[in-house]
């Protein structure tokens, strides 16, 4: 299942490329630093609690929760609203941007602190974003 | 090494001739309206200013030749909404330091009608563009608000609460005739009008106009020779956090808010209870009881029940937003040019809601989305 067009596109760069590559391919790819074991997103080649270049990429179990969101009831290209912008903390620490889907887009349906789980979703043949879902049980 | 409190004095103060639309000015046009009537206000001429600070890439020069003037120090300095107080902030310095005597700072947006307007679209390989833009953010209403909930299930704070700062600075606005929105308002309206981004319905979210702001600086030896009474800077603070709303550290607090005020308070040498008038940068609901809390001026999570006991209001304690805010007033885009402008009234005395003896006025200002921060601390008289 492809997204309807028009939603923005990501573009990798050099230092994005292997978190792109990941949800390619199924994973969800954090950066964990080996000297202070700071896991940190965006992903950037050094870690930002302590500046080492040794770094280290894993994947991510995708397990999440809802830490905070919008509903937004205005159309935009790619979007059908009404529709929640949301912020997940994963895991293992660090928050992302999302969206949740097989989910209603109501305040109801989206409980904060409720347990999420990635849902890969292709964008094109080169792009699949790691959108989000309610846990279908066994999750942490 | 750090500037005496009151060392350096805004002595020019305007905003454009008209605010709110003006389809008629292009936004370079806006800018220097406004700088035309601040040096009115402070009675110079292009010729006697030297210094030139404004937002935007490119803009200082074109801004100094618009305007006929030949600086020796400029700052381009652009974190949204709030570049002005930290143009106020280097402002300071650059004059402390002797790099310049007279320095004008200015903003002008056509932010409603669009004239000559600033475009600013994600960057596909931007941080932004690949880790935000992907999932439906359409410009500040859908970014701004992502922190609320988290807060408001943190501290139990209500949608009534969060209605109620725009019931009072309606109530502002509906004292000062150039306030864009100025019929009094209640807190169902507030809940019934038409949803924007829950939890924020659009008498929670700023005004889109058109409009300008210019402010002159020099040092306060000199801020007596002026036409208008001087403002005194008294202290400033400045930080920067992130630009991706969805990486703050807490979504119940501002770290750039937490760097930005005490570092004023500090500096000035003053506590809250000095404070007699306070602007927050109100660009949707929330921001005002951020900015208490993280100001110190309220314990965490109740600034809510603070503004919902009319503290704020007209009357109340603590005068917050005088003009009627982004919300009621005005707000182009960068607002925190507007709320420098109420504060330098207030501490002259010439309000259009003008609060009684007002010694020290405390101006915070947000850029971006809780990405950047400005406080500036001005006071009526030289400590």
């Amino acid at each position: 299942m492809a997204l309807p067009a028009g939603r923005p596109r990501p573009e990798p760069t050099p230092e994005t490329r292997h978190f792109w590559d990941g949800t390619k391919a199924g994973e969800l790819r954090l950066q964990r630093c080996q000297a202070c074991e700071k896991t940190y997103f965006p992903p950037r080649p050094f870690c930002p609690a302590c500046g080492s270049r040794e770094v280290s990429v894993f994947a991510a179990s995708g397990r999440a929760t809802l830490h905070s969101y919008v509903i937004h009831h205005r159309k935009v290209p790619g979007f059908e609203p009404p529709y929640a912008i949301a912020v997940v903390e994963l895991e293992e620490g660090p928050r992302m941007m999302t969206n949740i889907v097989d989910c209603a887009q109501t305040p109801e349906a989206l409980q904060l602190n409720m347990q999420l789980e990635v849902a890969f979703t292709p964008m094109d043949d080169e792009i699949t974003l790691p959108l989000f879902r309610p846990a279908q049980g066994g999750a942490a | 090494m750090s500037i005496a409190p009151g060392s350096i004095a805004i002595v020019g103060a305007a905003e454009s001739t008209r605010i709110g639309s003006v389809p008629d000015m292009s936004q370079i046009m806006l800018h220097a309206d406004a700088a035309l009537n601040a040096m009115a206000d402070a009675g110079l001429k292009p010729g006697d200013i030297d210094g030139v600070a404004c937002t935007g890439a490119m803009m200082t020069q074109q801004l100094a030749h618009y305007l006929g003037i030949t600086p020796k120090w400029v700052d381009g300095t652009s974190v949204g909404g709030c570049s002005f107080m930290l143009h106020v902030r280097h402002a300071a310095a650059a004059i402390h330091a002797g790099y310049c005597d007279t320095v004008l700072i200015t903003h002008g947006e056509s932010g409603k009608s669009r004239i000559n307007a600033t475009p600013r679209p994600p960057e596909p390989q931007s941080l932004n563009g690949q880790f935000e833009a992907p999932f439906g953010p359409f410009g500040p209403p859908t970014l701004f608000p992502i922190p609320v909930l988290r807060y408001m299930k943190t501290y139990g704070v209500t949608h009534e609460q969060l209605a109620m700062v725009a019931v009072v600075q309606r109530e502002w606005a509906a004292m000062n005739p150039r306030a864009a929105q100025r019929d009094p308002i209640t807190v169902d309206d507030v809940l019934n009008s038409r949803m924007i981004a829950y939890p924020f319905r659009l008498l929670q979210c700023c005004l889109v106009t058109d409009g300008g702001g210019a402010l002159i600086l020099t040092r306060a030896d000199r801020a007596k020779d002026f036409p208008q009474k001087p403002a005194y800077i008294l202290g400033t603070g400045e930080s920067v956090e992130t630009n991706m709303i969805s990486q703050m550290e807490d979504f119940t607090s501002s770290r750039a808010f937490r760097v930005a005020g005490p570092e004023a308070f500090r500096s000035a040498g003053i506590s809250h209870a000095d404070v007699d008038h306070l602007m927050i940068y109100d660009a949707f609901a929330h921001l005002p009881l951020y900015g208490l809390e993280d100001l110190g001026f309220v314990g965490r999570g109740e600034a809510g029940a603070f503004i919902e006991a009319r503290n704020t209001a007209p009357g109340g304690k603590l005068p917050l937003n005088t003009n009627g805010g982004g919300l009621s007033y005005t707000h182009t885009g960068m607002y925190g040019m507007f709320a420098l402008q109420e504060s330098v009234r207030q501490v002259r005395g010439t309000a259009p809601a003008q609060v009684p003896d007002v010694d020290i006025s405390v101006c915070h200002g947000v850029g971006g989305m809780f990405s950047a921060s400005g406080t500036i601390i001005l006071g009526r008289e030289r400590p």
